[in-house]
């Protein structure tokens, strides 16, 4: 039987606005998605660990304080110490083009910026997931 | 794909992905992971399971991470089964409770797990006792499963667990609420949440009355009331110790041979429905529910066939 698709659903750091993640994280849920929800002001080391214990397919981190260039590599680094490079990362907030060029070469999967439609977003989701196949 | 077969040593050993990845696929009824979870079955048995239940927004998240926390110290490792409910919609969930457990995370002696329901009702989902079979093999010697927010009559959940903690909080009904059957008779140990509140006092007396005028389960453990306060940590360590005296109480008395035996019980009937569901799922039904559509066969007719093939 099909499985649901697993998201973690991610705050990190000191950025406080919410908003646009949870309806991300309702627009998934409403495609028959699993999304577990952190909170805010989680660690990049909280966030790898809790996608480890739920098994997620995919990790959605929302960033709009500026710390993406920190944060985002910090999560590919720790997802490779664990052995967990099977899990995607994808990105939303506000990034600057160039900046999320450089982290898609670094192993971000895609980027959700603003006005982004939530089919984009749901189609992308199970477009990486179908690619990286059965684990 | 990692046959789960040979996830079975990793899982033994502790190791977090191997866990993770074999509660998935029970959750997904994936009946390759059938030989694994039998086999991990004769490793299991060791862990004290802990039911938590109570309304939505009792504080049942905020009180696993604040007796997890307190049980850590005192050298124990802990799984925690947290259950969300499923849209009856899209079949999507969104989890949170894990938003309010945040300090856990980091600790290699705390495993979480947010899980949806999938439609199961009762407070539980089903593969949720799969996953503790899981989590006991892999040395979680402290299980607790917190049910999703219930209302008055899911008391799956008693039939999981080793004791029972419901949670109620301040200020939601009166004393009559308190007298009314369901989910309140199923407590080993009744939890007042919140009782830094001001009318904390009056649920208290409430529950206590109620439990004066019950015919108690067991007519040697009369149901304690304990009042917390996750945020001041007030009645925590008061819990942990009472959640010990049940425990001990249990194998003292040979009580816990009772409870084995209804989970055990419960577990059979529950994995039959699940077999038959899925057999109605993959194969047959097509067929049945033209006929029963058109009045062909009835319902009963229609599963009586399916269970005979």
């Amino acid at each position: 039987m099909s499985s649901p698709i697993r998201v973690l659903i991610a705050k990190v750091g000191l950025d406080g606005h919410d908003r646009g993640v949870k309806v991300v994280a309702r627009i998934l849920r409403d495609a028959g998605m699993d999304v577990i929800y952190t909170g805010l002001h989680r660690s990049s080391e909280d966030v790898v660990n809790a996608a480890i214990q739920e098994d997620v397919d995919v990790i959605g981190v929302s960033m709009l304080s500026g710390a993406h260039m920190t944060h985002f590599p910090r999560i590919l680094n720790l997802l490779k110490e664990k052995d967990a490079t099977d899990i995607i990362v994808i990105g939303g907030g506000v990034i600057p083009d160039a900046d999320a060029a450089t982290l898609k070469k670094m192993g971000v999967a895609d980027f959700f910026l603003q006005d982004t439609p939530p089919d984009t977003i749901v189609n992308s989701v199970r477009t990486l997931v179908e690619a990286r196949g059965k684990r | 794909m990692i046959p789960s077969l040979d996830l079975i040593s990793g899982v033994l050993a502790g190791r977090q992905r191997d866990v993770a990845r074999l509660i998935t696929r029970a959750e997904t009824s994936d009946d390759e992971c059938r030989p694994a979870i039998n086999a991990l079955y004769h490793h299991t048995g060791k862990a004290h399971i802990i039911g938590i239940t109570g309304v939505p927004g009792s504080g049942k998240s905020t009180l696993v991470k604040a007796l997890a926390t307190a049980a850590r110290q005192m050298g124990r490792r802990i799984g925690i089964v947290a259950i969300d409910p499923s849209s009856p919609f899209s079949g999507g969930a969104i989890m949170g409770d894990r938003i309010r457990m945040n300090d856990l995370s980091g600790d290699p002696g705390v495993f979480i797990r947010s899980m949806a329901t999938r439609g199961s009702l009762g407070g539980l989902c089903r593969a949720a006792l799969d996953a503790v079979d899981v989590l006991d093999a892999a040395g979680y010697d402290l299980i607790i499963i917190e049910t999703v927010g219930v209302g008055q009559d899911e008391v799956e959940v008693v039939r999981a667990s080793h004791t029972t903690l419901v949670v109620s909080a301040p200020g939601l009904g009166d004393d009559i609420q308190a007298i009314k059957a369901g989910i309140l008779e199923i407590a080993d140990i009744h939890v007042v949440s919140k009782c830094d509140k001001p009318d904390a006092q009056r649920t208290i007396g409430d529950l206590k009355t109620m439990l004066m005028l019950d015919m108690p389960r067991d007519a040697n453990w009369m149901p304690p009331v304990v009042g917390t306060s996750a945020e001041s940590g007030k009645g925590i360590g008061e819990l942990l110790k009472t959640i010990q005296t049940h425990h001990n109480y249990l194998y003292t008395s040979g009580r816990i041979q009772d409870r084995l035996r209804m989970i055990a019980e419960s577990r059979i009937l529950k994995t039959a429905e699940e077999l038959v569901r899925l057999r109605f799922v993959r194969h047959q039904a097509g067929s049945f529910i033209a006929q029963v559509a058109q009045r062909q066969l009835s319902p009963y007719q229609a599963a009586q066939q399916l269970l005979d093939e």
